[in-house]
């Protein structure tokens, strides 16, 4: 059994405590049942189902903390873990920075999980990916694409009396559609909790359209240019500037360090219209309503206006500076505007539309300046009109200089990052003066 | 691609369990139950993996220990051809009667998946070894040593940082012994120990007045050696404006250059942005090897199978068949080795039970050959595989995989303060940075952890905010000089991605310090707010 019910997660975590001796304990239970289908030149490649059920125990005495997990469930097996994580906590140095457990809190129930994508089947998948087959096949494409869902449970229960709980389910599609001679290439990536929601015939069309119009594609010279990064495109540029951690920025090593010490909380960071937050609520991208730490989350507003208005701080460094703790975001959401893509190209007099990014990388973690390059659809963009498809660039730009140098948000929707595969509600956005350093060959 | 991150590790146990091993008698029964299985379903081919992957990891930061972990994942993979097509499924249920099920699985995976209609598999040939082991040879198991001795190292190196004036330092020793037990219907029974350890650390001077600060990581490889790689040795050490690693590493000593290095950073001239000719250190071209060598010459990238994700590569078939194609200038030699002492690839068989070997990719400048596995050997006109198959767990099916990929030394010899002698304008670059490069493996962005300018021959002082940028092919031809056999080093990645669902892997790749003339440098130093 990989999905544990609420009740059932609960009587296995008491069971585990009951042979606790030392003086705090904690366990937790996971589990994920879930599959995928990966497939190449229009045939499938590799196809997997995963199922995955574990216990993990820390037990600590003062400040010394060991952890052991296991993946067997009857009784000998769970007082060995314990016994186990005794052990190494008994051997372990002092951990100077260690927080007593958190005893109960109310967390609200999340809307994570849907019974839509839990109900995924080996069958299912193929009938899904069968679809995205037909459409290259009849534009005489070949494609090479991946189809994963999830769904997982996870609970923890300490000797403070704390339990918590929590279900949830993903599916995610990506597609990649290109000619027998390599001469063009396009792409579309989906992520919902739904898996209703998921249309891959119509993502593969959308992806055989880049590809197609991606014919030809001229080379112009590199530079400063006015440019509108499609969400999948802004989604993982900007998942690299997702991290607004209190405790680096006041030891003076982040981009929200401030000059002479502290932080930049409060400061006008970014173009007024920038507005990001984590919402666990959220029905298009809903959250887990409690973090590790074992504190509740809540809707959070890190930039507001443009602002910087709230970093995490972890419950040991909350302590230190003696503010209250902010737990890690479990979604990140930027809100957008009310044009629709189409709009943002018809109100462009020059500039490039970009439809993927790739490879991106950290060049300087003190600006956030990073590198990385134009794939599967850059097009040219004059006069409100696509004009013809483009070369690659390589660029090197900085996120936080980008949302300074924001023209217009488009329509916010759920996009995922082609590397983390993690999913984000981000608009598409229209944004001035982005740095392309050189062209690149590759299609 | 090398990922920014590490993955996940299974769970954790006690020291005292990592050192026991499960008895290959009982291996070979077990592997047994599930090749009878699966060809009693149908399969016409059967390999069964039985593995038990150990990871130990001691974290630390300052003056403190951050995490000290033991995690074993222990189960069985197999994987089939039935009805002409492969199937794979896993199982953590390690007895006769959980092997024989996945077996009948992984058959009925195979089954469903030939009914969508690809062409049939075609194994290169392969004969059976019969019952062989293999053991990567170390001096001394990390996982032998007591975590106190580790920990004494971290906190005594880290001391050494904070005393020199670091503002923080965070180290790590990572090791990992995989416990591979291979069978297949070949008849191979292949037993192996293979072990790997990555000491590093990074080292951080603020300077808060002018809200900057400047990290210097450490030099050290990782490699498939023991915990020996931690004893310091002066015949491995190579003196110059800071010491080099060959087979021993002395963190100690690495650790109190780097902290001056990091301070010196905040100060350092910004570069400014042109044309250089570049003289790279070993520990840092084995990045752009990796990256712009080893890659492209992936075999299943050249056909497609990664393009969703990594992408494809520009040297296509018909440039090697060609036998003309010119990769890089005469200088470049480029091997791929799955044999080579003390690196991360090395094993004495891969994960399809094939023999390891050496064999040129790159010849005097023109590519000649790839990186395949048994099902790809045909396509490339092969009689047998290369040996590159490998899996990152029991439960993951094994795929091919990048060999060491490494620059031969230069023949002429050659030293590192003369090749320096003879450059004008140049910079001069140590250790690995910020990486970058394109799906088909055209256009690429490097950084590094030291840059010195050259001046008429000379080294002139240290420079900051430096990348470069290149093609491929332009950049391998721009190769004029390599150092000779006395300068070759190993470097490499504990933790390259590939594939969906990504897995990880490890590989070394050596060279001698090498110049390439007449390469694009730019600045990264920007402001913002």
């Amino acid at each position: 059994m990989a999905l544990y019910t609420k009740e059932q997660a609960q009587a296995l975590l008491k069971k585990v405590l009951s042979y606790s001796k030392a003086d705090e304990c904690e366990v937790s239970l996971f589990g994920n049942e879930g599959g995928n289908i990966r497939y190449a030149l229009n045939a499938v490649s590799t196809a997997g189902d995963v199922s995955t059920t574990g216990l993990a125990v820390t037990s600590v005495y003062g400040k010394k903390a060991g952890s052991a997990s296991i993946d067997e469930f009857d009784d000998a097996a769970l007082e060995r873990v314990v016994r186990r994580s005794e052990e190494l906590a008994q051997f372990a140095p002092q951990n100077p920075e260690y927080m007593p457990m958190l005893g109960q809190s109310e967390f609200k129930d999340s809307i994570t999980f849907n019974a839509n994508t839990a109900a995924m089947t080996p069958e299912s998948r193929a009938e899904m990916v069968g679809k995205s087959l037909q459409v290259t096949k009849d534009a005489n494409l070949l494609a090479a694409g991946f189809l994963e869902n999830s769904s997982s449970f996870n609970a923890v229960m300490n000797s403070k009396g704390l339990f918590a709980y929590n279900k949830s389910s993903d599916v995610t599609f990506s597609v990649t559609t290109r000619d027998a001679g390599g001469t063009i290439s396009g792409y579309a990536a989906r992520g919902f909790t739904d898996v209703s929601k998921l249309d891959t015939a119509s993502a593969t069309r959308v992806a055989t359209m880049k590809a197609n119009a991606s014919k030809g594609a001229k080379a112009i010279e590199p530079g400063k240019y006015t440019v509108i990064l499609e969400p999948v495109a802004a989604t993982y540029m900007l998942e690299n500037m997702f991290r607004f951690d209190a405790r680096s920025a006041e030891e003076g090593r982040s981009f929200l360090s401030k000059k002479g010490g502290g932080t930049r909380l409060g400061e006008q960071l970014m173009d007024p219209k920038v507005n990001i937050y984590s919402d666990p609520f959220n029905p298009d991208l809903p959250g887990s309503t409690w973090g590790g730490d074992g504190l509740p989350r809540e809707r959070t507003s890190w930039i507001e206006n443009g602002v910087v208005k709230n970093l995490s701080y972890s419950r040991y460094w909350a302590d230190k500076k003696g503010v209250k703790p902010v737990p890690n975001p479990s979604n990140i959401i930027m809100d957008g505007g009310t044009q629709t893509l189409e709009e943002l190209i018809k109100g462009t007099e020059k500039g490039i539309l970009v439809s993927r990014l790739w490879y991106i990388r950290m060049v300087d973690p003190q600006s956030l300046l990073l590198t990385g390059l134009t794939r599967d659809g850059t097009f040219y963009i004059e006069n409100g009109k696509i004009m013809f498809p483009v070369k690659n660039f390589r660029f090197n730009e900085s996120p936080v200089i980008m949302l300074n140098n924001l023209e217009a948000l488009g329509k916010q929707e759920r996009s995922i990052s082609v590397e983390s595969y993690r999913s984000y509600l981000i608009p598409p956005m229209k944004i001035r003066d982005f740095t392309f350093s050189s062209l690149s060959d590759a299609v | 691609m090398v990922l920014p991150s590490l993955n996940s590790f299974g769970k954790n146990i006690d020291v005292q369990q990592a050192l026991e091993g499960v008895d290959v008698r009982i291996k070979k029964q077990l592997a047994d139950a599930g090749l009878n299985a699966a060809k009693s379903a149908g399969a016409s081919y059967a390999d069964v993996r039985i593995g038990r992957y150990l990871n130990q990891f001691v974290i630390t930061r300052e003056n403190r220990v951050q995490n000290v972990a033991n995690t074993e994942s222990y189960g069985v993979g197999i994987r089939v051809i039935a009805d002409g097509c492969w199937g794979f499924a896993a199982t953590n249920d390690v007895t006769k009667e959980g092997i024989a099920k996945v077996a009948k699985r992984a058959v009925a995976v195979a089954k469903a998946n030939a009914k969508l209609g690809s062409a049939p598999v075609q194994l290169a040939p392969q004969k059976g070894y019969g019952e062989v082991s293999w053991k990567t040879p170390i001096e001394k198991s990390a996982f032998e040593v007591p975590i106190k001795e580790k920990v004494d190292l971290l906190l005594g190196a880290n001391a050494a940082a904070i005393s020199g004036g670091a503002n923080f330092v965070n180290s790590m020793i990572f090791a990992v012994n995989e416990q591979k037990y291979f069978a297949s219907t070949d008849g191979s029974y292949i037993d192996q120990d293979i072990h790997r350890l990555f000491p590093s650390f990074t080292v951080t001077k603020i300077d808060s007045a002018s809200n900057s600060f400047q990290t210097r990581r450490s030099i050290s490889s990782p490699v498939g050696m023991g915990y020996e790689y931690l004893t310091p040795m002066a015949s491995e050490t190579i003196a110059g404006i800071t010491p080099r690693y060959k087979k021993r590493y002395d963190i100690l000593e690495d650790m109190k250059f780097a902290t001056k290095q990091a301070a010196e950073k905040i100060t350092a001239k910004s570069v400014d942005p042109g044309k250089y000719d570049l003289v790279l250190d070993p520990s840092h071209l084995w990045l752009t090897i990796h990256e712009s060598v080893g890659h492209p010459t992936e075999l299943d990238r050249v056909l497609g199978y990664e393009a969703n994700y990594a992408g494809t590569s520009f040297l296509t078939l018909d440039k090697w068949k060609s036998g003309k194609f010119n990769f890089g200038s005469k200088q470049v030699n480029v091997v791929g080795d799955k044999t080579q002492v003390g690196s991360l690839g090395a094993v004495g068989y891969d994960d399809e039970g094939v023999g390891t070997k050496k064999w040129d990719i790159i010849k005097e400048g023109t590519l000649v050959n790839y990186q395949a596995i048994r099902d790809q050997a045909h396509i490339i006109g092969l009689k047998e595989s290369q040996g590159c198959c490998y899996a990152q767990s029991w439960q993951d099916v094994q795929f091919q995989r990048m060999p060491n990929v490494s620059l031969e030394p230069g023949k002429t010899p050659l030293s590192v303060d003369n090749m320096i002698k003879n450059v004008e304008k140049g910079i001069y670059i140590i250790g690995d940075g910020s990486f970058s490069i394109d799906q088909q493996r055209y256009n690429f962005q490097f950084g590094g952890q030291l840059f010195y300018e050259i001046k008429d021959g000379k080294i002139a002082g240290m420079l900051n905010d430096v990348a470069y940028q290149a093609n491929t092919q332009e950049f391998w031809n721009s190769c004029t000089q390599v150092c000779d056999a006395s300068d070759y080093r190993l470097g490499g990645s504990f933790n390259d991605g590939k594939g969906q669902p990504s897995q990880s892997s490890a590989v070394s790749h050596g060279s001698s310090t090498t110049r390439f003339n007449g390469v694009n440098v730019i600045n990264t130093k920007r402001k913002i707010g």
